[in-house]
């Protein structure tokens, strides 16, 4: 049993080693670490369509790796931030932000939580103030006195 | 009138149940291109079966068009293809085909193993245009007029009704 426990121990170490490996692999090096941080802000930023719920930063799809290299490549032609933002949504929509923009259209996605709080929070202090103006006598009776109910007798 | 104010809470629920329903009944897959109504976007590839050969956006202007998206190692592609194939057949509108980030004698042997429904195929080797076109699943699809915008685009293999009920209304519209 202890031999079998440990060769899964092993197992563990050794996929976790692996992964992590993959990983270090998967950031395409150039040697630039300034460009490079710059291609992962930007890369953070832009949602990968294949995997739709990761950046491609994070994405080790074909497309991801593709669009990395597209914004090494813009960066080192000078281009700045906006505009290698723009080029990706000329492209693939707004849906390649991974922060939808403030616009008329994506207006309710941005304040609705917002709304609904307030107007939860209000309609509770509503109630809660009626409440606590009423007599005693207009609410149902504790269990105490559930005897007393004529309900339940 | 007391109960009215039961009704409130659920109008409220009715409306969040319809935007619960609005959102399931989406398919997150597909996102809308804002390359519709569009220019297609320019780019010079070399033909797949002869590379020699180039082809460009600006030979393609002039008549109606459709390109096709695909590779040998899209598994959807080959679902797609017989209907292709079967479409070309009727040669109602030339069909192009961007064979995307593939090994050129894999496309090639695809052809002959499938039939080859193109035109002409051109060959994005590193999937550059693919990306200018806004691909990021094949298959694809793109309708383009005669001014070279692009009029619709299909994301995922081609059905028989999208062919019957969409292309080939849009491609009367655009030809007449």
């Amino acid at each position: 049993m202890r031999q079998v426990f440990h060769l899964l121990w092993c197992k563990l170490v050794c996929v976790l080693a692996c992964s992590s490996a993959f990983a270090v692999e998967a950031l395409p090096a150039s040697d630039n670490p300034a460009l490079e941080a710059q291609v992962m802000k930007i890369s953070t930023e832009l949602r990968c369509l294949v995997c739709q719920n990761q950046t491609i930063a994070d994405s080790h799809a074909d497309l991801a790796v593709d669009l990395r290299r597209q914004v090494r490549e813009m960066l080192q032609n000078g281009q700045n931030e906006q505009q290698v933002i723009d080029y990706m949504t000329a492209r693939y929509g707004d849906f390649v932000l991974y922060r939808p923009p403030f616009k008329a259209l994506t207006a309710l996605l941005w304040i609705g939580p917002a709304v609904m709080v307030v107007v939860g929070l209000g309609t509770l202090f509503v109630v809660l103030r009626r409440r606590s103006r009423l007599a005693d006598d207009a609410f149902e009776p504790d269990d105490k006195d559930a005897p007393n109910d004529p309900h339940l007798s | 009138m007391k109960h009215v104010r039961y009704l409130v809470p659920m109008g409220i629920l009715l409306v969040l149940l319809y935007f619960l329903r609005a959102g399931l009944s989406l398919n997150p897959k597909e996102v809308p291109s804002p390359l519709i109504g569009k220019p297609a976007p320019a780019f010079s590839l070399p033909r797949l079966d002869q590379p020699e050969q180039r082809i460009s956006r600006d030979d393609l202007r002039g008549q109606v068009w459709m390109l096709n998206v695909w590779a040998s190692w899209c598994v959807a592609c080959r679902q797609e293809h017989p209907l292709l194939v079967q479409y070309a057949k009727q040669s109602k509108v030339p069909i192009y085909g961007l064979n995307y980030k593939d090994e050129r004698a894999a496309g090639m042997k695809w052809l002959a193993d499938f039939g080859n429904p193109y035109t002409a195929s051109i060959s994005d080797r590193d999937g550059r245009v693919g990306i200018d076109f806004g691909v990021y699943g094949v298959p694809e699809t793109f309708v383009i007029d005669r001014e070279g915008v692009i009029r619709y685009k299909q994301i995922g293999p081609l059905t028989p009704e999208v062919l019957r009920d969409t292309i080939e209304p849009l491609l009367k519209q655009l030809n007449s």
